[in-house]
């Protein structure tokens, strides 16, 4: 997401404030009137070169192509499964988009309601069809860990610049970590060094806002940590 | 506007029962993000008026029949609490709370970027913990930063406000005895960036002069509560705002 130079100003908006009179491009959540930008969502309202956005600080995770989301198998059907990804609508996961041959009707055997599963977003039409595939490298069923949720607003402070954060986590806790773009994030590992993860990610939620998040991160896994293992971690995604 | 009194509403000097002036509303504080589990909330004070508001959404409508294809839908649902009154309100919806479920979530739907979430409900909750007359103009402010505070895509934010009539003094949001024994009661709520209405009623009689006046007092005292929405709106996220992200 586009945080970066968004530094001079930090500044809270909320819908109607009016963002821009002078000509400059409006981007997302913003709309315009008159000429004028308006924001369009409670949020923190970003300048870049000529084009002002606004970066959402809640709202409902609105699904995208190439996304990759976590989702939670709702229902199933004959010749589909129904996934919960946390945004408004179902998400259906075809038959042919999951790397197994499954006969029809038999879709039970394969995923079961209540199955976490690694997802991509295939495709989302303009009336919101969400479709969903497992057919890429790294998307499965995932069995044991912990999955955590977080606002999907505040994914992109988990991952960190350039996937930072998340590399320092992964690695000083030795755990298999895969974040959905939809704000829920899988974690498997050692149990305590899985816990630690987690409370970190915990905390990157509560101090989204705040300064030298992935070096205080760092202290605080460093601490928590029952003791330090140099060997390197398995990375996942 | 139903019963008689002896009442002075408004003495000679102007002043109304509760010491207000004929065009000052009374002192409104609201606070935005006050349930967990809600997606937005809100919760408002106007005077003796106790109002909590609760958004859910968008999500995907039940049932099926009501979603629209082309946009999402706004459902509100205004319920007055039993104990919200002197003498016990009959809980469960009655024609006056359907009434005013309606005409909120219409006036709500003007603001809100239904169109990005096709088939998609947004749902509104707003419960009236204490009742002191002009619940529908508190219920619909609180209501709209709900909206916000849930992150909603919406043009605007909606305050509303009522103004009416009683011992014959045009007067700015009418408590209960003005209420009950006034003359008018015209609620109004507009969107303040481009002063459009979107709730105007009228309960009683006013000369169309009296109506001006009573619009042009609801649009300044309007304006004057959407800073207090935004400014709550702000205050929920201002405390973490101070350092800058290192991102």
């Amino acid at each position: 997401m586009e945080k970066r130079n968004t530094r001079p100003a930090r500044e809270v908006v909320v819908p109607g404030d009016l963002l821009d009179d002078s000509g400059m491009d409006a981007g997302s959540n913003t709309y315009v009137l008159d000429g004028k930008i308006y924001a369009g969502v409670l949020g923190i309202k970003n300048t870049y070169h000529d084009a002002v956005s606004v970066i959402p600080l809640g709202g409902r995770y609105m699904p995208s192509t190439g996304d990759t989301v976590i989702g939670i198998i709702e229902d199933i059907g004959p010749s589909n499964w129904l996934v919960n990804i946390n945004a408004p609508y179902p998400a259906p996961l075809h038959v042919n988009e999951v790397p197994w041959k499954v006969e029809f009707g038999d879709t039970s055997k394969y995923l079961n309601i209540g199955n976490v599963v690694l997802l991509k977003i295939l495709m989302v039409d303009e009336s919101k069809k969400i479709q969903v595939t497992m057919k890429d490298s790294g998307l499965r069923r995932v069995e044991g860990g912990q999955l955590v949720e977080v606002p999907y607003s505040k994914v992109s402070r988990v991952i960190g610049k350039s996937g930072s954060m998340i590399q320092m986590i992964k690695n000083l806790t030795d755990c298999r970590i895969f974040v959905g773009q939809n704000g829920r994030i899988w974690i498997d590992g050692e149990s305590e060094n899985a816990d630690v993860a987690v409370e970190a990610i915990k905390l990157i939620e509560k101090e989204a806002q705040s300064s030298n998040l992935t070096e205080r991160i760092e202290t605080f896994i460093k601490s928590k940590l029952p003791e330090m293992e140099d060997d390197e971690g398995e990375e996942d995604q | 506007m139903s019963g008689h009194t002896d009442m002075v509403l408004v003495d000679k000097k102007g002043v109304r029962i509760d010491g207000r002036k004929a065009d000052e509303h009374r002192p409104v504080h609201i606070e935005a993000g006050v349930l967990g589990n809600a997606d937005g909330s809100a919760y408002l004070e106007i005077g003796k008026n106790k109002v909590l508001a609760a958004v859910y959404g968008p999500r995907e409508c039940h049932p099926r029949h009501l979603q629209d294809p082309t946009k999402a839908i706004i459902q509100c649902k205004y319920n007055m609490q039993a104990f919200s009154v002197s003498d016990r309100k009959r809980p469960g919806p009655d024609r006056r709370s359907i009434e005013i479920s309606k005409i909120i979530a219409e006036a709500l739907e003007k603001v809100v970027l239904t169109e990005l979430y096709p088939r998609a409900s947004i749902d509104v909750y707003i419960e009236i913990l204490q009742a002191n007359a002009g619940t529908r103009c508190a219920g619909l402010t609180a209501a709209s930063v709900a909206l916000a505070d849930a992150g909603i895509p919406m043009r605007d934010i909606v305050p509303a406000i009522a103004a009416g009539k009683a011992d014959g003094h045009v007067l700015l949001d009418l408590n209960k005895e003005e209420d009950n024994y006034g003359e008018a009661d015209v609620p109004l709520a507009i969107v303040p960036s481009t002063d459009e209405i979107v709730l105007l009623q009228m309960d009683g009689n006013m000369t169309r002069k009296e109506f001006d006046k009573a619009l042009d007092m609801a649009f300044g005292a309007c304006h004057e509560l959407y800073d207090v929405q935004k400014a709550a709106l702000k205050k929920r996220y201002a405390v973490s705002k101070e350092g800058d992200e290192d991102e």
